[in-house]
């Protein structure tokens, strides 16, 4: 193991996958000269060259078409957004293109590309610089979704992003790019696609999370453990395919479900979650399944009204007690 | 009438033009079969044909490689065959059976065919475009010649990723070529009402792209002009754009009742400038009346058997709905595998049969 910055963990997984196979390039704006906004690719012309690291014209919908292009004839493009909420610039190519061509095609093709976007709310970027689009995606067949929570799945899950052979959204949030955490020295690292990671145990309520929200639900965590509850916390991992199993395996082992995310709670992940619990796992459940999100209104500007809109950890922590104490 | 460029002089031009004949031809034929078996009942979804335009298609296919790249678009079948896919492989997908060339999964709209390069038709005007780039960008980095096609028509130059692309292509002075099909409709809308320029060509200027405007009824014409780009785009000379004039001799869809023109329209420029009555006339010096019946002869067997292939297909399993759409979801062991043959498990027993055929389709 060593300690590096998500930031880092990020460049170690590109560094190390662009060395591994000579297909794998990297395209986007500010990347090459400028090292990325939050300095994510800095270093990497100076390797691969600014062929393989390429600076584009402000043109999502180009980059992303033309990364599915590259994915069918050959090539494993990692294509970078520079914010999330940009993604909107290229939906059609990542809908209606990226997502649809194998199955359409009857499986000629395969659309090895990988769309880095930077997302989550952070020092006032306001409305059109702070969203979490997640749901959108996990909603549409044909595209996998994957979201780090700190170093060791920064470099694990872009190292599976950019090996699988379907179009993956790796959504990074913003604030975890100079968060600093262990991270296993072997090259061939990877987290696998589709499969939730428990980050504590224990036996009152269990905390489904992912993204940055996982360390709010572990300070939760640790909150409550002051005062006897005991609290697991599930990290997804992946938003799909979404491993329904483990959260299956939460409900039969504490029985009551928090969900928590900081996209917009209605029609979010959250939503698929609580759904299935209700479905799947109805005998199991000793309280209703609680869900946490930012609500239904564009991420504002000023620091007072941002903060009041998504949960932190004092909400999932309020939530997680009433929960464990049966006061929901 | 008769084409005065280099490609279509002597005893090469007359073997070039035979070909490019023959491939129009073949269009011909299947469109018009196409038409008829839509009608019928026996091609299920939307169906949009390309009768008029066959010159550009077989102008274009001819002067490129099977590992070329091709991406099409709604009005693709002429791009399809002429690039090398077979009347059997594409009459089997419209059929929507499992010896198409998608298997029955994408039909007229989105028929693929990856073996010949052909990237797909696209339902999305202007989908192509992005394709073609990355897959000339793709040639560079793997160190290749190979060069990619778009086909569009005019209607998919007013929208964005047109713009997106070209800029893209210029700038990085990658291998595609940009043929421009002006068929003088987008869908119903007359092109004269959507945009202010008559040479689309025009547009290319803005990126600093080389274009060229040809007769789009011409084969040779359409030939000479991709001749030039193919070799500019394999020698690292960039991209091209070719607006080749044409014309749509049919509605937007099978089915349109084409109330925005005049009947007398299509009979009007069909008369004068089917490019296939045209390369019949280049080459009436070289090739008899029997000769050319015999290409028809050809073509009309070649379809007819098409026809009895897919009729004797089988329509996909309807288990089939639920796979083939990540790589690796046929395999148990796969996260998506178990999702979906849930999902299969919750569906398939109340699936309704479904015949063949466009009555199949439906509520």
């Amino acid at each position: 193991m060593h300690t590096v910055t998500f930031s880092e963990a990020t460049l170690e997984a590109m560094r190390e996958e662009m060395r591994r196979d000579a297909t794998v390039f990297l395209m986007g704006e500010d990347i090459a000269k400028q090292g990325g906004i939050f300095g994510q690719f800095k270093g990497l012309p100076e390797e691969f060259g600014v062929e393989r690291v390429r600076d584009t014209p402000i043109s999502e919908a180009a980059l992303v078409g033309a990364g599915v292009g590259a994915a069918l004839t050959g090539c494993r493009p990692v294509v970078d957004m520079h914010f999330a909420d940009f993604i909107t610039c290229s939906m059609d190519e990542l809908v209606n293109q990226a997502a649809k061509l194998r199955a359409m095609f009857g499986e000629q093709c395969v659309v090895p590309m990988t769309l880095r976007a930077p997302d989550g709310i952070t020092k006032s970027a306001g409305a059109q610089h702070s969203q979490s689009l997640e749901s959108w995606f996990v909603h549409t067949p044909g595209l996998e979704v994957v979201v780090p929570a700190d170093p060791e799945d920064a470099k694990g899950l872009l190292k599976a992003a950019i090996r699988s052979d379907n179009p993956t959204l790796y959504f990074e949030h913003k604030a975890l790019f100079p968060v600093k955490g262990p991270v296993p020295d072997d090259d061939d690292f990877v987290v696998p696609i589709g499969k939730a990671k428990p980050m504590r145990d224990g036996t009152d309520v269990t905390i489904v999370t992912y993204g940055i929200t996982v360390t709010r639900a572990l300070e939760a965590a640790a909150l409550l453990e002051a005062e006897g509850i005991e609290v697991a916390v599930l990290n997804l991992r992946t938003l799909w395919p979404l491993d329904y199993d483990a959260i299956a395996d939460a409900a039969a082992r504490t029985h009551r479900i928090v969900v928590a995310h900081e996209a917009v709670r209605v029609g979010g992940v959250g939503a698929e979650i609580a759904a299935f619990l209700g479905e799947q796992c109805f005998d199991d459940l000793d309280g209703p399944v609680v869900r946490l999100g930012a609500a239904h209104v564009p991420v504002p500007f000023a620091p007072a009204l941002q903060e009041a809109m998504y949960p932190k950890t004092p909400a999932i922590a309020d939530a997680a007690r009433r929960l464990a104490r049966r006061e929901l | 009438m008769a084409t005065t460029l280099s490609s279509s002089a002597g005893p090469a031009g007359a073997e070039r033009g035979l070909g490019l004949l023959r491939t129009m031809v073949r269009i011909r034929v299947l469109e018009e079969g196409i038409e008829k078996h839509f009608l019928a009942g026996d091609i299920p979804g939307f169906a949009h044909l390309s009768i008029g335009q066959e010159a550009v298609a077989a102008g274009t296919c001819a002067n490129l490689r099977r590992d070329d790249a091709i991406a099409s678009t709604h009005r693709g079948h002429g791009h399809t065959l002429a690039k090398g896919t077979t009347m059997r492989a594409m009459v089997a997908e419209l059929f929507a059976r499992t010896t198409g060339v998608c298997k029955g999964k994408g039909g007229s709209m989105h028929i693929a065919d990856f073996s010949v390069g052909m990237l797909g038709a696209n339902g999305v005007v202007a989908g192509g475009f992005g394709l073609v780039a990355g897959a000339a960008l793709s040639a560079v980095l793997r160190k290749t010649d190979q060069v990619a096609v778009c086909f569009f028509g005019d209607g998919a130059t007013n929208r964005g990723p047109f713009h997106e692309n070209l800029n893209l292509c210029a700038i990085w002075n990658l291998p595609a070529i940009f043929v421009l099909e002006n068929n003088r409709y987008a869908s119903t809308t007359s092109t004269a009402e959507t945009m202010k320029i008559t040479d689309v060509a025009r547009r290319a200027d803005g990126y600093g792209m080389p274009s060229a405007i040809v007769d789009g009824f011409d084969a040779f014409a359409v030939f000479d002009a991709l001749e030039t780009a193919v070799a500019r785009a394999r020698s690292g000379g960039g991209p091209t754009f070719v607006e080749c004039k044409t014309y749509r001799a049919r509605g937007h869809y099978i089915g349109d009742p084409e109330r925005y023109r005049r009947k007398t329209e299509v009979e009007d420029v069909m008369s004068t400038s089917d490019p296939i009555v045209r390369m019949q006339a280049v080459l009436s010096d070289e090739l008899s009346p029997q000769q050319f019946e015999h290409l028809w002869a050809e073509a009309r067997d070649e379809f007819a058997d098409a026809v009895a292939f897919a009729r004797n297909s089988p329509s996909p399993e309807q288990s089939e709905a639920f796979f083939g759409v990540y790589a690796g979801d046929r395999d148990p062991g796969d996260p998506v595998h178990r999702i979906a043959a849930r999902e299969r498990d919750a569906l398939l027993p109340f699936a309704p049969s479904v015949g063949t055929g466009s009555q199949g389709s439906g509520h």
